[in-house]
């Protein structure tokens, strides 16, 4: 497996923790985000089916997900 | 005789219907059922159904969810007509998934159980998300395993079984009040019997009046995947947003492919939402494809699934979202009507159209057609 | 495969150890507010004049910090206002902080939840920023003096209890 990638997924993680800042978006300030059009995956029953669809008629296959944003409550 | 469109892809359905990662993971994701009528036609193939989808939470730290999905076939594709006659089938799936959130941690177990007459598949999925740093930063990783049993229909002899291991790994980051962005990683393995018992190459033959002749597919025993995507949604002042997806694939097939997607959502007023997206993409072909082998077992691996060729595929999709009056809702807080309408066109390079009786062989035309992909669906929050 | 799963593993735990360290302290600056003076303002109530934080002083205050895109703190408000009903007459005084900057959507949901707290108006975040409020919903209880006794971040369940022994350890005093 090529580990490369996942070292600079790790990379990018070190250099966010080294980083001495503080939140720079506070929880008051995600209106915006909260918002549905925002969202990377409003209604998971339709993403998933087109996921699907690509996955079926293509031959590359995974990272179609994430998750994050949103409100940031609690 | 049956020829079914790539055997592994509906194995590993699972995880697209039934994603545990999809989830902020500060809060549960709301209770709400989805009921979807899907349909897909194109090459002469039409595949249709139903798909629902039930999510209910349980003491603010549990999320149970439950699907139900299925594919009703009807296809008299390219790969049929070629070397088989048109033919129905019928596949079911089921999925149920747990959540449970502790404190800023979500953590997700999911599993999908798929059946039709020749192929059964089963997946068990794991995944882990938290939120850090003023809830800016998630990390999710998620894993699955799913086990496959191959058969053929009319055949009791035959039996054979693929596994399929998936890993992921993703960092969503807010990055200003108005710009969210995705990196994510995932690894694929295979192992087992991974191509389609029915599907056929060709070879030369000058000893036969058409100049070629059939031979089934033989596919390595393994196959490892990566991709890589970054993703990102912009946030427009008009209650608006951007949003711009780019991936990145490499196998061990010598498959290496990339999509760049672009989509456009507009609120108008309080009930509707509009969508519009474009997306291209493109891939390389396998290293042991071919649309037409010199002679018989010209090599070791033999592959003729236009999957597997040098193709791109262009679509533009259209939607809809239309957020229902609340006097006519009785049980639910909340109720939409969603129509989204995807319209694709693949052009394959080196995939020939054996259709094509008039031309000598080897020189067909190149294979190029159009799907269309309905979405229709209902969603109730309660 | 196996060396697939020990890269992936590798990667994901110093991922996680370089991460844990931030939300660690994220979590303990915020317990240093407890035992300070509340920091003074005046807001626009919905409830007709300005309302100025240092003249509630003698009476038990709990702010509470929410948005209408918060949904736990849409959730919360009904409770909240079963309180401030209960224990009004005791000396306690609730005020619902909207922390938008656009006030028109709070509007429309404290209206469709019909609460009949006080609601004030953060639009600049003024108040947010001096309360450095980190997690939505925030709920700030102040004692007679004007001292921060309790921050309570997030909501969940159950929390309306824990509030509710809070302002009434307080009122006793």
């Amino acid at each position: 497996m090529n580990t490369a990638p996942l070292a600079r997924v790790g990379l990018a993680l070190l250099a966010l923790s080294v980083c001495a800042c503080t939140p720079w978006v506070k929880p008051y300030e995600r209106e915006h985000l909260a918002d549905q059009v925002m969202s990377f995956d409003r209604d998971p029953i339709a993403t998933g089916y087109l996921n699907h669809v690509y996955e079926a008629r293509e031959a590359s296959r995974g990272a179609e997900g994430g998750s994050g944003g949103g409100c940031g409550c609690n | 005789m049956v020829v079914i469109n790539n055997t592994l892809a509906r194995g590993i359905v699972a995880l697209c219907l039934l994603l545990p990662l999809a989830a902020a993971a500060e809060v549960l994701q709301p209770d709400r059922l989805d009921v979807m009528y899907h349909s897909y036609d194109g090459g002469g193939a039409t595949i249709d159904g139903p798909s629902v989808l039930v999510r209910k939470n349980v003491a603010d730290t549990v999320s149970v969810s439950g699907g139900y999905y299925v594919d009703m076939v009807s296809s008299a594709s390219i790969d049929v007509l070629a070397t088989a006659s048109e033919y129905s089938e019928k596949r079911t799936e089921y999925s149920v998934g747990l959540d449970y959130l502790h404190d800023k941690t979500l953590m997700s177990l999911g599993y999908t159980e798929s059946t039709e007459s020749d192929y059964e598949a089963e997946t068990i999925s794991a995944g882990i998300s938290q939120t850090f740093f003023g809830d800016l930063t998630t990390l999710s990783m998620g894993l699955s395993f799913g086990d496959n049993a191959v058969g053929v229909n009319g055949n009791d002899d035959f039996a054979a079984s693929a596994k399929n291991y998936r890993y992921k790994l993703s960092l969503s980051q807010v990055l200003s009040k108005s710009l969210i962005a995705v990196f994510s990683a995932e690894s694929i393995v295979d192992e087992g019997f991974l191509n389609n018992p029915y599907r056929q190459v060709r070879y030369k033959d000058t000893s036969v009046p058409r100049g070629y002749s059939y031979q089934s597919e033989v596919y390595p025993l393994t196959r490892n995947s990566d991709a890589f995507s970054v993703r990102g949604i912009y946030y427009l002042p008009w209650r608006a947003s951007v949003r711009a997806d780019a991936r990145y694939h490499d196998d061990s097939w010598g498959i290496s492919a990339s999509n760049i997607e672009l989509r456009y959502l507009h609120t108008i007023g309080e009930e509707w939402l509009l969508e519009a997206k474009y997306r291209a993409y493109t891939q390389s072909e396998a290293d042991f494809y071919s649309d037409l082998f010199p002679y018989r077992d010209a090599q070791n691996f033999l592959a003729r699934d236009k999957e597997l060729s040098e193709f791109s595929s262009d679509s533009f999709g259209l939607g809809a979202t239309y957020t229902l009056p609340e006097r006519w809702l009785s049980v639910f807080e909340k109720g939409t009507v969603n129509l989204y309408w995807d319209h694709f066109q693949f052009d394959y390079d080196n995939f020939r159209n054996v259709l094509d009786t008039e031309a000598p062989v080897g020189e067909e035309e190149l294979y190029a057609f159009d799907a269309n992909v309905i979405r229709l669906y209902f969603s109730f929050w309660y | 495969m196996i060396a697939a799963v020990k890269t992936f593993v590798k990667s994901l735990s110093i991922g996680l150890m370089l991460l844990l360290p931030l939300s660690l302290s994220a979590q303990a600056a915020n317990s240093e507010a407890v035992g300070t003076k509340a920091p003074d303002f005046t807001l626009k109530s919905n409830q007709g004049d300005n309302v100025r934080l240092a003249e509630q002083r003698g009476q038990v205050v709990m702010l509470n910090f929410w948005a209408s895109w918060c949904a736990p703190c849409r959730k919360e408000m009904p409770l909240l206002d079963e309180l401030h009903q209960r224990y009004e007459s005791a000396g306690f005084v609730l005020y619902g902080v909207n922390v938008e900057s656009d006030p028109s959507a709070g509007d429309k949901l404290i209206k469709d939840l019909g609460v009949s707290f006080p609601i004030l108006y953060d639009t600049d975040s003024i108040a947010s920023q001096a309360y450095s409020v980190d997690a939505m919903p925030t709920t700030v209880v102040i004692d007679r003096d004007g001292v921060i006794r309790y921050v309570n971040r997030g909501y969940r369940g159950g929390d309306e209890e824990k509030y509710r022994t809070q302002v009434k350890e307080l009122i006793r005093e």
